[in-house]
């Protein structure tokens, strides 16, 4: 590991000004930074340690959402007892994710901003734009089996690894900010992570001297929420697929359909037009199986991945089939 | 840099270089060797402490960032003459074969035991509001950060049980 200056940060404010410096990172529960510091994928000259910031805890909302501290462990979140009732869907994502060791460590916005588990992003002998833009991406024409099928581009295939953030984006989550003069800003969740394009190692909107304050969730949606992770192993495992749903029944038909996806893309994935063909339509099979050549109309595989493809549709099939049919009964 | 940490009840002033891992500071500055370094990227689970109450990959924090916490370690849960219900269950079960990984599995179901009495789910729990019960498949689950190269798994299931059912 190279040498770094450690600094325990007093307030967000100063934590912000201090990030703001180049060279300077954020650490919080270090699960995903130390990891990558010991390989030296990652080497900042400066870490500002913000956990003994008065920035956990989780408060309900005055229109009945859920304010979820920045610094809230995974472990806490997946057992708050409001989110398992209200937000079931968040705590299955965040339990399907990590060991009960490292729960206890990851925090929400660490969870945010964790890097992807590409091989060659983590193999400092390969190129990789992520790691060092301009060098080329190893994966292509690589070892493929983890990447992204949706939102790729010639300079990066890489998959954001995180259950957590799928859940929250089919929540409807917003990302709170602070900047240096405390100033506080609110971007959904949807577009806080970005697609790879020509700058992948550009991986969210998060500005230098911003740094992330908390979480909200709006007032719980009614109806039932399923997350289902496929992996290579029974736990402890990235998501090959995963699909987090949101969905209320009325009458037979389906009155709301919140659909994100993991393991396909740079970012946590969510498509409008999928929903759209959902609402308002009685559940059968043909009606998923549009909803799946709507979600995979652009799908790409680059070898080793092709499997997603059709894994993508079998997954979200069987969550549709589960999510509607219990919503019904 | 100046570290104070509390290890099994005893003040320790650790003075080191802002890289040393908690699991460095206990192996090497304060020479409790009974945590083991397996992996060292937070995947194996043999560097398991309870920080406060928390089981932790001690090789994946910084101690400077630990300063003026309780960290307790395999040997502060029981000694060969006083061993801990869950080291007794381990060696009556035979839960190992070269024991490396055992430290870190016995101070993870240590903490372990806790959130399942502190009511806390987990991946394989049906429902997420009832108390879970203490099914093989939960301890599997939840001990899933906690690798054995030598796939002693069933008897460290088992022990797990034991210690939990207080036949030990």
């Amino acid at each position: 590991m190279r040498p770094f200056d450690y600094h325990r940060a007093t307030s967000s404010a100063e934590a912000a000004r201090a990030v703001a410096a180049p060279g300077a990172t954020v650490i919080a529960g270090g699960t995903n930074l130390l990891d990558l510091m010991k390989l030296e994928v990652m080497a900042p000259e400066r870490l500002i340690d913000i956990t003994r910031l008065d920035l956990g805890g989780i408060e309900e909302t005055g229109d009945g959402g859920l304010r979820i501290g920045t610094l809230v462990r995974n472990a806490d979140l997946a057992a708050d007892a409001r989110v398992r009732r209200d937000y079931p869907v968040l705590s299955r994502a965040l339990l399907a994710g990590a060991s009960g060791q490292l729960r206890n460590k990851a925090t929400t916005g660490g969870n945010l901003m964790q890097r992807t588990r590409c091989y060659y992003f983590y193999d400092t002998a390969m190129p990789c734009n992520k790691r060092e833009p301009g060098s080329g991406c190893g994966a292509i024409g690589g070892v493929t089996r983890l990447h992204a099928i949706l939102g790729a581009s010639e300079h990066c295939i890489a998959t954001h690894p995180s259950d957590m953030a799928v859940a929250l984006l089919a929540l409807d989550a917003t990302v709170e900010l602070e900047g240096p003069e405390g100033e506080g800003r609110s971007v959904p969740l949807a577009d806080f992570h970005r697609l790879p394009g020509d700058t992948p190692h550009i991986e969210t909107v998060l500005q230098p001297g911003e740094i992330i304050t908390a979480v909200t969730l709006p007032p719980p949606v009614r109806g039932r929420q399923v997350y289902r992770k496929v992996r290579d192993r029974a736990s402890y495992a990235f998501a090959l697929v995963s699909v987090a749903a949101v969905v209320r029944m009325e009458d037979g038909r389906i009155a709301h359909a919140a659909l994100a996806f993991g393991g396909l893309a740079h970012k946590p994935w969510r498509d409008p037009a999928v929903e759209d063909l959902l609402v308002g339509e009685a559940p059968s099979e043909a009606l998923f199986d549009r909803a799946a050549d709507r979600l995979l109309a652009d799908a790409r595989g680059q070898g080793g991945n092709d499997f997603k493809i059709p894994l993508a549709r079998r997954t979200l099939k069987a969550v549709l089939a589960d999510a509607t049919r219990e919503a019904a009964a | 840099m100046r570290t104070e940490l509390t290890v099994n009840g005893t003040v320790h002033v650790l003075e080191a270089d802002p890289r040393t891992s908690l699991l460095d500071a206990l192996r090497h500055h304060l020479g409790l060797t009974g945590s083991k370094k397996g992996c060292d990227h937070g995947q194996c689970g043999a560097c398991t402490v309870i920080v406060d109450g928390r089981r932790i990959n001690s090789c994946l924090t910084l101690a400077c960032m630990h300063d003026g916490e309780a960290i307790t370690t395999i040997e502060g849960l029981g000694t060969p003459v006083a061993m801990a219900p869950l080291q007794a269950a381990f060696v009556d079960r035979d839960a190992y074969q070269c024991g490396y990984c055992t430290p870190g599995q016995i101070c993870s179901a240590t903490a372990m035991l806790d959130e399942v009495a502190a009511g806390w789910p987990s991946h394989v729990t049906d429902d997420l509001e009832a108390a879970p019960d203490l099914s093989d498949a939960e301890i599997s689950e939840r001990m899933s950060g906690n690798l054995c190269r030598c796939s002693a798994y069933p008897n460290i299931v088992a022990a797990i049980r034991d210690a939990a059912e207080g036949t030990r």
